[in-house]
């Protein structure tokens, strides 16, 4: 997986708090999965309420009216811009 | 990774549907037909199944597609052939899934394609991509109750102009819009696709020969370029992200959303996810399922129908009529309860038929008579191997038919529909996601949370069910923690109650050493094992309250595929376990065990038989312990020692099936150590 530093994990999905609201600015580098996030309705532009935040860093965001879970793993692939 | 959805309904939404003639039809003759091909198509969830049921009604073919574990359904309706296909996101490659339905869509004449009318933003990517695809669709836009009461107004006209295909309004669980599905059908037509793309797909016409296989190839479909000897296309994100901006700007001038309070699916479905109403809300949930599964299936029906139908009246049947000509010594056991309630044999009495029953109508007679006095019960001794091999202690159509049906029957209905029940009600993605954390760092991910549970009522039905998980490498972590640490529910069974007379310290020991062997086993596996977890990405469907209709048909699909599946295996294990004993190799491995559990495990030497038998039914290792005096930390030391050795025989086989012989009896050794290993251990430590 893609590393990041210090100073770009604020603008990952997996810093996502609880009713934090954002805007999806990029997908995970695997091709296949950034595939998966356009379908599901994850793709750069959309807009995205965290509605969950399980310990352990489990993120779940309502995009529309489609909830969706995301493992943590995949949260920090996600790069987001939070209001 | 395979998909974002929750598989088991995959494998419903695979499965032939009630009624069905389970027929196994080469691929080719499959998809032959002189009809028009009617090919449903949707997301996981939608309620495909019930238009396919109300479609094509009674005759049904099933086709295990080759190389796959994805069966597909065929019926006819009128002039057409109407083809079920397992519930996908797009039209791809990812997964088997994908795969299958992509090869039905291609030849599909009229694509149904069935979307939820409240998550339109998900589903209508895939009828952007069939309309791409130039194929002729029909769209049934499903759930409008659902939409509606959530505030959505949805301008169908202007969605079906926009997307130049007919549309039809329905609620499929009342059926509602049906009375009009054949007439939308007839007026199927070619949608209105992207003109960028369709001048690509254009270009590639003479070279592939048809657009719907033009846009799998700019889309990067590996298979269907190599079909056509091209490179796979680079387009695919580029067209999914198109498809994605135009789907948005469509779905912005067709749908207005009114401000509704939140519903009380929603509330319950938050309450699920939040860890702190969320874990209450599991533990409450589990309770329940112990309360169906643990104590009214396994305890009150199996008793009746394992203890009295089977052994008492099925058993005793089928052995009074073949003991009729052969040599077999019967026992009646007369039957009676001491002062603290519990049964004994008050009297008993063997009866020697050298020639069978009929030879000898007198002791027949004062057989009968004896077994008259009251509550009994009977053995049968045969001197011939070959009856001892079919109607013996471990017997083909004694034991092993009383353990599929009488048994395991009962309890795999009961998970299953317990299985319906979280699914159908939107929990199972939840719960998925609430352990997601937790799995991953054994190696696993959220989705793993349904074998593990299906596990511990039968590990040889969870096996099966590993295949729902993403890559090879969670199946291969997933197996082996099943094989390796989860009891199965007959094992609980017996487990349960020797525990409860070891008492508190003795279960818990018991269980934090099962506890830690689980965790080990994951975190280990993934440390070693080549490869990262894919990572969960799930759509959670919103919270409803299951049809019953819907449970009990899924119930039926999925016992009839199991037991399908797994009975040929339970009676090739008897068999293989019947031999073993005729040929006194049961008896040599007891032999060369009884210095192990002697020395090594500080048991008694008998114990070796329980672990012996526990080679044939888990339960069976464990019940052996009944009647010996074991102290309590002897008692954890056997369990710990039983719950971790080898599986059951038809799990093993099973297992060899799904994993490969290689890996199948690495891990089948591997638990012949581990359980010797650990339970010396503990012994070293408590005894």
């Amino acid at each position: 997986m893609k590393k990041k530093t210090a100073g770009q994990l604020d603008n990952l999905l997996s810093a996502a708090r609880k009713s934090w609201s954002g805007e999806v600015r990029g997908l995970p580098t695997n091709p296949e999965l950034r595939s998966q996030c356009i379908r599901i309705g994850l793709s750069v532009g959309e807009r995205f309420t965290c509605i969950e935040r399980l310990p352990g860093g489990t993120i779940v965001v309502q995009a529309h009216r489609q909830e969706i879970a995301i493992g943590k793993n995949l949260a920090k692939e996600i790069d987001v811009e939070f209001d | 990774m395979s998909d974002n959805n929750l598989t088991p309904d995959d494998i419903t939404e695979a499965l032939p549907h009630s009624n069905h003639r389970h027929v196994d039809i080469p691929l080719a003759k499959f998809l032959e037909t002189d009809k028009i091909k009617l090919v449903l198509v949707g997301n996981p969830n939608v309620g495909k199944s019930v238009f396919f049921n109300y479609l094509t009604g009674l005759y049904v073919d099933v086709s295990n597609f080759p190389g796959t574990t994805v069966e597909v359904s065929r019926g006819e309706h009128g002039n057409y052939a109407v083809y079920d296909t397992p519930g996908i996101y797009g039209v791809s490659s990812f997964n088997d899934e994908e795969r299958v339905a992509r090869d039905i869509i291609l030849e599909g004449d009229i694509i149904l394609n069935i979307v939820d009318a409240v998550h339109l933003e998900r589903d209508l990517f895939l009828t952007m991509q069939l309309i791409d695809m130039g194929k002729k669709v029909v769209v049934c836009l499903n759930m409008m109750d659902e939409a509606k009461s959530r505030g959505l107004h949805i301008d169908e006209q202007a969605l079906a102009d926009r997307l130049g295909v007919p549309i039809l309004t329905t609620t499929a669980i009342h059926r509602q819009g049906f009375d009009q599905l054949e007439t939308f059908i007839t007026k199927a037509c070619v949608g209105k696709s992207d003109p960028t793309l369709h001048r690509h797909t254009h270009e590639l016409l003479n070279r592939v020969g048809s657009q719907e296989e033009a846009l799998l190839v700019l889309e990067g479909d590996e298979v269907v370029a190599e079909r056509h000897g091209l490179q796979p296309g680079e387009m695919r994100e580029l067209i999914y992200v198109e498809r994605r901006n135009r789907l948005n700007k469509l779905l912005y001038k067709v749908v207005t959303a009114e401000e509704k309070k939140r519903s009380f699916s929603m509330t319950i479905g938050r309450v699920a996810l939040n860890p702190w109403t969320g874990i209450p809300f599991l533990v409450l949930i589990l309770y329940t399922l112990y309360l169906f599964v643990g104590t009214f299936i396994a305890g009150d029906v199996v008793d009746f129908t394992e203890g009295t139908i089977g052994n008492k009246y099925f058993e005793v049947y089928v052995k009074d009529h073949v003991s009729a000509f052969s040599d077999v010594a019967i026992t009646v056991d007369l039957l009676g309860e001491d002062s603290s309630g519990e049964e004994i044999t008050l009297e008993s009495k063997t009866f020697d038929f050298s020639d069978g029953i009929n030879s000898n109508p007198t002791l027949e007679e004062e057989m009968l008579a004896y077994r008259d006095r009251g509550d009994h019960s009977v053995s049968y001794e045969y001197h011939n191997p070959f009856m001892v091999i079919l109607f013996g202690e471990f017997g083909v159509f004694t034991m092993t038919v009383t353990y599929l049906l009488f048994m395991l029957l009962p309890l795999v209905i009961g998970f299953y529909i317990s299985l319906s029940l979280l699914e159908d009600s939107g929990y199972l993605p939840r719960l998925a996601t609430l352990v997601d954390r937790s799995l991953t760092s054994l190696g696993l991910n959220g989705r793993a949370v349904i074998p593990l549970i299906l596990g511990f009522g039968c590990v040889t039905m969870a096996t099966i069910t590993t295949r729902l998980l993403g890559s090879e490498r969670e199946k291969r972590i997933a197996t082996s923690i099943l094989q390796f640490a989860i009891p199965c529910s007959a094992q609980l069974a017996v487990i349960a109650a020797l525990l409860a007379g070891a008492g508190l310290k003795a279960t818990l020991i018991y269980a934090a050493v099962i506890f830690t062997v689980f965790v080990a086993i994951g975190t280990i596996l993934d440390k070693i094992l080549p490869g990262e977890t894919s990572p969960l990405l799930l759509d959670l469907p919103p919270m409803r309250i299951p049809r019953f209709r819907n449970v009990m048909q899924k119930t039926w699909v999925r016992t009839y595929h199991f037991m399908k599946e797994a009975t040929p295996w339970f009676f090739v294990g008897a068999l293989a376990v019947s031999l073993l004993l005729v040929s006194g190799l049961l008896q040599s491995w007891q032999n060369f065990l009884a210095p192990l559990t002697q020395g090594w495990l500080k048991l008694p030497a008998e114990s070796a038989t329980a672990f012996v038998m526990g080679l044939v039914r888990r339960d069976f290792g464990a019940a052996g312990l009944y009647d010996m005096n074991l102290s309590p930390m002897q008692i954890v030391v056997a369990l710990v020692t039983i719950t971790l050795f080898v599986p059951c025989i038809a799990s093993l086989m099973v297992m060899l099936k799904e994993r490969g012989v290689k890996e199948g009896m690495t891990i089948w050794g591997g638990s012949w150590v581990l359980a010797f290993g650990v339970g010396g251990l503990v012994a070293l430590l408590l005894l």
